[in-house]
């Protein structure tokens, strides 16, 4: 399953922002960050606002910041803001359904499908920000000097 | 699987401990009320192979405050299947409705985990549908990753 670049800039954004709940970030700076135009950004901040997962932060240098419920909100939620991956099976995108192998194939893939949706339903954000923090901390141990 | 759970704050004054006799009245009510589904014999039955904490090996936890259960946690430790090292399993865990969202599930997984640890294994693992995102989304939010296996079925004829 592959997510369209303005889902994963979504995905980006919502972890950024909620990484950072008492700080403004701007889009140029995520945009910055993760190497999409300011203008792209623009248009999926304003999606991610009208659905109250960030709101814009009035004052100098203005920006946005996280108004969603970290341990509520999903990826999933995130992602069907964007689009719907919720109806789609690897039998109806990626092969023709009109032979049997095409059939099989299908199947298969949407297998793969069906447990991609499972796992971004099942995780948080605030999961997701801990998974972050593993990750760091494990990426620090690695890089220090043994005592 | 049983489904159902919790996480968050911690509750206070929980206890974890074994699960005794007296306890399967509320822990086959908990099932009921979360399943649908009142399964007396198989509580029994489960309760003689993994209660009053028999063997290291098995664990039937329950979580109590007061008088009152709150919730269970079952799991075993399972050697080398298909060349998997000895792991922790946890197999069935549920908390009453009325008690979630207070640290309950949090506090029984520790304490399960606790005594894998004291079995000598270092992992631990479950398996469940994959439509239950309540209780995936708690394991997850302990810190559960996907496993490297993948559960397979098939209709017998």
């Amino acid at each position: 399953m592959k997510l369209q670049k303005g889902t994963s800039l979504a995905l980006y954004s919502v972890l950024e922002f909620a990484a950072n709940p008492g700080r403004q970030l701007s889009a140029a700076e995520i945009a910055e960050k993760y190497g999409a135009s300011t203008h792209h950004l623009a248009k999926v901040l304003r999606e991610l606002g009208r659905a109250g997962l960030v709101e814009s932060a009035r004052g100098v240098g203005g920006g946005y910041r996280f108004s969603g419920n970290a341990r509520r909100l999903t990826l999933m939620d995130v992602i069907e803001l964007f689009e719907d991956i919720s109806t789609r099976t690897g039998e109806s995108d990626e092969f023709d359904a009109s032979s049997d192998v095409g059939r099989a194939l299908g199947a298969v893939m949407a297998e793969v499908d069906e447990i991609a949706k499972a796992t971004f339903r099942s995780i948080t954000v605030d999961t997701m920000l801990k998974l972050i923090e593993r990750q760091r901390r494990a990426a620090a141990d690695k890089q220090a000097p043994p005592a | 699987m049983s489904t159902s759970v919790t996480q968050s704050t911690r509750a206070p004054e929980l206890r974890v401990r074994p699960v005794e006799a007296a306890d399967l009245g509320q822990v086959i009510a908990i099932d009921a009320e979360v399943t649908g589904l009142e399964k007396t014999d198989y509580w029994y039955e489960l309760f003689h192979r993994y209660g009053g904490g028999r063997t290291r090996q098995r664990l039937f936890l329950v979580a109590e405050a007061g008088n009152a259960i709150h919730g269970f946690i079952i799991g075993e430790v399972r050697d080398w299947e298909f060349g998997s090292a000895p792991c922790g399993w946890v197999f069935g865990l549920s908390v009453r409705p009325d008690a979630r969202l207070a640290g309950v599930g949090g506090r029984m997984l520790e304490a399960i985990c606790d005594g894998f640890r004291h079995a000598g294994v270092a992992k631990v693992r479950t398996m469940l549908a994959r439509d239950n995102s309540l209780v995936l989304s708690f394991f997850r939010s302990q810190g559960m990753m996907a496993a490297p296996f993948i559960p397979l079925e098939m209709d017998l004829e």
